[in-house]
């Protein structure tokens, strides 16, 4: 244990007889997950995760399957956001292939993975907002959800887990046209929550125009959000200065994302190592200061922001061309080697390491998640503090245990 | 990705080293160095003091036994170390590795030079069975309590309806 939280402990020790008990498994609206919690009064002595509930064995699994029928199960991880979990896979894949996929394709990724993170930020928002009392902000959050989702659906033909990654590109490109009703219920939708109906011109069923509809929508709404729930009492009260993660200890433990970054560390792999259509884009990275469950809350609004830049850029500069290398067949071989590949999930950076051993399968399929990592910081930030924090903190984390466990 | 800093640096740990240093891969796909397993815990501390690689993104077991080229009776335990500190190595991962023999994987905890491998070396405690002399606390993590078959990553370990 740090001396710090040792003190932090001495401070509200009562002395008293200390009690373990099991804070869940629950499923609190993102997969079941334990805490071993010891306490001291009200105070947190000693706090162990007991991640495993929902392991599904992925990396296993992934070596009984082709390289192509690998895709759909390795979204499975973190549904909402199928795109940074299936992205670095195809990367490792083409890697070891040795192939660069056609610039439509990279731009389509990209849009399709800033569309999923928009979506996960806002799930984590509405969860978070549930969990400390404000179920508006939950309300509203999934209300948004699903104008993000339909764009994701015209674009993949999913809502989500869309199974849109192949390695060479992706699997189909976007529509011309948005579906009729489709256009109707968002006009709908706008005039209710901006109180104004959007201009003739802003609005069509071309599907350039439609998703710089929803883009410019989304920015507006998110002043909203900022009014309402991250300006308001009932969040700021339970948030600021409640599991603070100082700048050294987020180096020392790892972490990855949001978490990360709002400690203060400017670390993005879309920046840091590029890939897809993001050396094309210019966006900034949101950077907290103090590093408490706020900054973490604030480094993923701004992020959303941030998104939404990403897409509208890349919407107005995607060339023309090919969207793939050439259409796979179900089996294909990939030449013997080792190859390890990251991007940035929604939650953080993720990592695979492939070994392939010139099979129609993997020899060893090697997945490191984000939410994994968070595991020390949820320990560390735990420990010390009230029990009455916890909820905060851990969502303050976005931690999703099916991501951790696999 | 140019990864200049990086290449000096397995410059420097193959002078440092020598002999130690059993082979090193410097390509697009990925960049390892494998050591002898006495002197990793050496390596790390060279690493982490001089170099600046501040934490450890994950750790990976891999069963050699059925890889046609380059296997053997052996269980390779890869540390993706990273840095988060020094800007010129952002965009690097460089992968520190160990042959262990698969009868008897022993190899020592990095849990005192990189905090951040707690939980990775837990999950490849119990996916294969490597014991990492000095971990805190080296208990399952993720497998169910009432597990008794081998270490489901493994090779030998036959999947129920799939062999």
């Amino acid at each position: 244990m740090v001396l710090e939280e040792k003190k932090k402990i001495e401070v509200y020790d009562t002395g008293g007889p200390r009690l373990t008990f099991s804070y869940g498994p629950q499923h609190p609206g993102t997969g079941h997950f334990r805490m071993i919690v010891t306490v001291s009064g009200d105070t947190v002595v000693d706090l162990e995760p007991d991640p495993g509930f929902v392991h599904r064995g992925e990396e296993k699994m992934a070596e009984y399957k082709t390289w192509i029928t690998n895709i759909p199960h390795l979204e499975r991880p973190a549904i909402l956001d199928a795109a940074g979990m299936v992205i670095p896979y195809c990367l490792t894949v083409e890697k070891l292939i040795d192939v660069e996929i056609p610039e439509r394709a990279k731009y389509l990724r990209t849009i399709v993975a800033e569309l999923d993170r928009i979506a996960s930020h806002l799930y984590w928002f509405s969860l978070y907002g549930i969990f400390l009392g404000h179920s508006t902000m939950f309300l509203w959050c999934v209300n948004d959800r699903e104008y993000i989702l339909d764009l994701s659906q015209s674009i993949t033909g999913q809502r989500f887990t869309h199974a849109y990654y192949v390695p060479g590109g992706v699997r189909n490109d976007a529509p011309k046209h948005v579906p009729k009703n489709l256009v109707k219920e968002f006009k709908l939708y706008y005039s209710r929550m901006l109180g104004r109906e959007p201009r003739e011109d802003e609005l069509s069923e071309d599907f350039k125009k439609y998703i710089l509809a929803v883009v410019d929508f989304m920015d507006l709404r998110l002043d909203h959000y900022y009014q309402m729930f991250f300006n308001s009492e009932i969040f700021i009260e339970r948030t600021k200065n409640i599991g603070v993660l100082k700048r050294e200890d987020a180096i020392r433990l790892g972490v990855p994302g949001t978490t990360l970054r709002a400690s203060g560390v400017k670390y993005d792999t879309r920046v840091n190592d590029p890939y897809d259509a993001y050396p094309y884009l210019k966006f900034n990275i949101p950077v907290g200061t103090r590093g408490d469950c706020y900054d973490r809350a604030m480094v993923g609004f701004q992020e959303i922001r941030e998104s939404l830049k990403i897409i509208q850029q890349a919407v107005e500069q995607i060339p023309d061309g090919p969207i793939k290398l050439k259409q796979h067949p179900i089996v294909i071989r990939v030449p013997k080697g080792e190859a390890i590949a990251r991007a940035e999930a929604a939650r953080g950076e993720i990592l695979y390491y492939i070994v392939s051993d010139g099979t129609d399968k993997p020899y060893r399929l090697r997945m490191i998640t984000p939410s994994f990592r968070l595991l020390p910081a949820l320990k560390h930030l735990t420990i010390g503090s009230r029990i009455a924090d916890i909820p905060p903190i851990y969502w303050s984390l976005n931690y999703w245990p099916v991501e951790a466990d696999r | 990705m140019t990864w200049e800093k990086l290449r000096k640096i397995i410059e420097n740990v193959k002078r440092m080293f020598k002999n130690d240093v059993e082979e090193v891969f410097l390509e697009k796909k990925i960049a390892k160095i494998i050591v002898k397993k006495e002197k990793l815990l050496e390596l790390a501390r060279y690493l982490r003091d001089i170099h600046q690689f501040d934490h450890v993104k994950g750790v990976t077991g891999v069963d050699l036994s059925r890889l046609k080229e380059g296997g053997g009776p052996y269980i390779e335990v890869i540390y993706h170390v990273g840095s988060l500190d020094d800007p010129e190595l952002n965009d690097s991962i460089l992968n520190v590795s160990v042959k262990l023999d698969i009868d008897n994987p022993v190899v020592t905890s990095l849990y005192s030079i990189w905090p951040s491998v707690e939980y990775h070396e837990r999950e490849v405690y119990e996916m294969l069975g490597v014991n990492f002399q000095g971990h805190p606390n080296l208990k399952r993590l993720l497998l169910p309590e009432y597990w008794m078959d081998l270490p489901p990553l493994r090779k030998d370990y036959k999947v129920p309806g799939r062999d």
